[in-house]
């Protein structure tokens, strides 16, 4: 990589560790990430294809409350880099697999990164509360930058120096792989992505909404239907289910009247 | 009092939004959001008090503990905003009133933008521009990021203008039925589509051979009698389009998937999904899930039955 090359992928992770945190433009996410570390080393189209792949497996991972979530942003950067190192002589296909399977141990560790961050914030917000004390709003300001600095640095730091191991290591570490490694990677990766997706459905099922999952599974067999078109699909049923709700809870009320205009307008005459 | 009322001007709202995006920026495990809450509101603060006593009282009380959902966190700020307005005006509006209405509003909207936002339109987004980039297209990864930030700015405006407008009675609103609807239909979508995606993304695959068989002539293409050259491969695809796959060779071999595929297609995934799910429940931690899974993808190819 060139001087120029490493300077842009730091920068990119600088963005993506502070969307980590803010969660607000996405930079974090994998196909956001891995496709800008793609463009700016000279490989969109393969950083393109690990974003997809990336994103497939993170889909459910979200910060809810106070809990922390496998970290997206070190995880996409992280793999990106040493995909990048490693096309140079291993071919495209094992230099993608390989890093998907890096991705996940990356994101383990970038949750320990990201929970030393929020601890180090503490001491920065009783500088805010100082800074309060006197109406000091520069203060207040410059605590709550640094802070998000601080969380982009977390992701700038690992990425730079994974950009200062020569591709000759990473390469010569992925050849090193025997098939049975990196196939039982492949193989591993394709099952992961059921882990984000249960962590989703864990947040929202109730008995109500299972039959929903069921129709969406049956439905996806059908290759016709791309994805905007299930997207349609749940959306229709999502209203028609609500709308009839409403009409059973009116049609099942004691029958007084208010919710029922139709009924209202018969009773009059 | 008329004459010299003090009103949040459109810019100062709209510098208020701006900052509003970086409120989780010092997150911290005391007051959480606190930080990057008053942050965003010193534009606020600003034109409000003129004072130094005034605005440090107002920093003070903006650095009280506060976490939601950074989005649905947008109407709560317009309340405040409204709140902020009245008192600078003042109206006897009380530290803890807005403390109160903070309190008030970041749990239930909390209960509604994860599930909208994280769990259904991040998902659909993301599964729709990641099937995209999977071949290679740079479509995919500009449809999310435009997308996204579209609907997430068009949200943190026009509800943070909404909070502001209606202000306090907001919390009313909060108790109608309105919230929860949006809650069960954004549930219901995602069941659909986390459903769809099960079905297509987890993939299994067993490969041991379940059995090889002769096929009859005529069930397969003989490569050795077709013509030479193009009619030759014309043929060929002529019948390979009437045999399908199993026309290839003259053994027809069935893999363990292919019979599980004529059972239902996919149970494998759904399955693992739906022990997932049940270990999850029962405390187990995801990354301990994803590295066994891991594991075990290895010990299947190292004993050859994945």
């Amino acid at each position: 990589m060139n001087p120029i090359s490493i300077l842009l992928v730091v920068v990119v992770a600088f963005f993506a560790g502070m969307e980590g945190i803010l969660d607000e433009f996405q930079f974090h996410q994998p196909l956001v990430a891995c496709t800008l570390i793609g463009l700016v080393t000279g490989h969109p189209t393969e950083g393109i294809i690990l974003g997809g792949s990336l994103q497939m497996i993170a889909l459910g991972w979200a910060n809810v409350g106070a809990a922390v979530a496998p970290d997206a942003a070190l995880a996409a950067v992280a793999s990106a880099i040493i995909m990048v190192k490693g096309l140079g002589s291993a071919d495209t296909q094992t230099a993608i697999a390989t890093s998907i399977a890096l991705a996940v141990p990356l994101s383990v560790a970038g949750l320990f990164l990201t929970m030393l961050c929020r601890t180090i914030a503490i001491p920065m917000v009783h500088f805010m509360d100082a800074a309060a004390e006197d109406a000091n709003f520069r203060g207040v300001e410059m605590w709550q930058l640094l802070a998000i600095g601080l969380q982009g640095i977390r992701i700038a730091i690992p990425a730079a120096m994974l950009c200062m191991i020569p591709a000759e290591a990473v390469t010569a570490m992925l050849n090193a792989m025997p098939a049975w490694l990196s196939g039982g990677m492949a193989v591993g990766g394709g099952m992961v992505a059921a882990v984000g997706y249960a962590m989703v459905i864990n947040m929202m099922a109730t008995p109500e909404v299972w039959p929903f999952f069921a129709l969406g599974f049956v439905l996806a067999s059908l290759s016709e239907l791309t994805l905007i078109a299930l997207g349609a699909l749940g959306v229709s049923i999502a209203l028609i289910y609500l709308g009839l709700k409403d009409l059973a809870k009116q049609g099942g009320g004691s029958g007084g009247g208010s919710g029922d205009p139709l009924g209202d307008i018969i009773n009059d005459y | 009092m008329a004459e010299n009322e003090v009103k949040l001007s459109l810019g100062v709202r709209r510098k208020v939004c701006w900052r509003h995006q970086f409120l989780q920026g010092s997150w911290n495990y005391e007051r959480m959001q606190n930080g990057g809450w008053c942050y965003a509101m010193i534009p606020a603060i600003k034109a409000l008090y003129k004072t130094k006593e005034e605005q440090s009282a107002a920093l003070k009380r903006h650095l009280e503990f506060y976490n939601t959902h950074p989005y649905v966190s947008a109407p709560i700020i317009g309340v405040t905003l409204a709140l902020e307005e009245e008192r600078a005006n003042g109206a006897p509006v009380e530290d803890q009133a807005i403390q109160g209405v903070k309190v008030g509003m970041m749990g239930p909207l909390a209960g509604v933008g994860d599930p909208v936002f994280w769990f259904t339109v991040r998902p659909i987004l993301g599964a729709l521009g990641a099937s995209m980039a999977l071949t290679g297209s740079i479509v995919g990864p500009l449809l999310f990021f435009v997308l996204w930030n579209a609907i997430r700015l068009a949200f943190l405006w026009y509800t943070q203008e909404f909070g502001y407008s209606v202000g306090t009675t907001i919390a009313k609103d909060l108790s109608g039925g309105l919230l929860g609807k949006i809650t069960e239909g954004a549930s219901i979508l995602g069941m659909f589509i986390i459903g769809a995606l099960v079905r297509r993304w987890v993939s299994i695959t067993f490969t041991p051979v379940v059995s090889t068989i002769q096929q009859a002539e005529g069930a397969y293409i003989d490569w050795s009698s077709l013509p030479a050259g193009s009619e030759g491969i014309k043929q060929a695809l002529e019948l390979y389009s009437s045999l399908g796959p199993n026309g290839l060779n003259v053994e027809k071999v069935t893999t363990l998937q292919a019979n599980l595929d004529q059972l239902i297609p996919g149970l494998a995934a759904l399955l693992l999904t739906l022990l997932c799910c049940r270990l999850l429940k029962k405390g187990v931690s995801p990354i301990t899930i994803i590295l066994a899974l891991f594991a075990l993808g290895i010990v299947g190819r190292l004993l050859m039955f994945m």
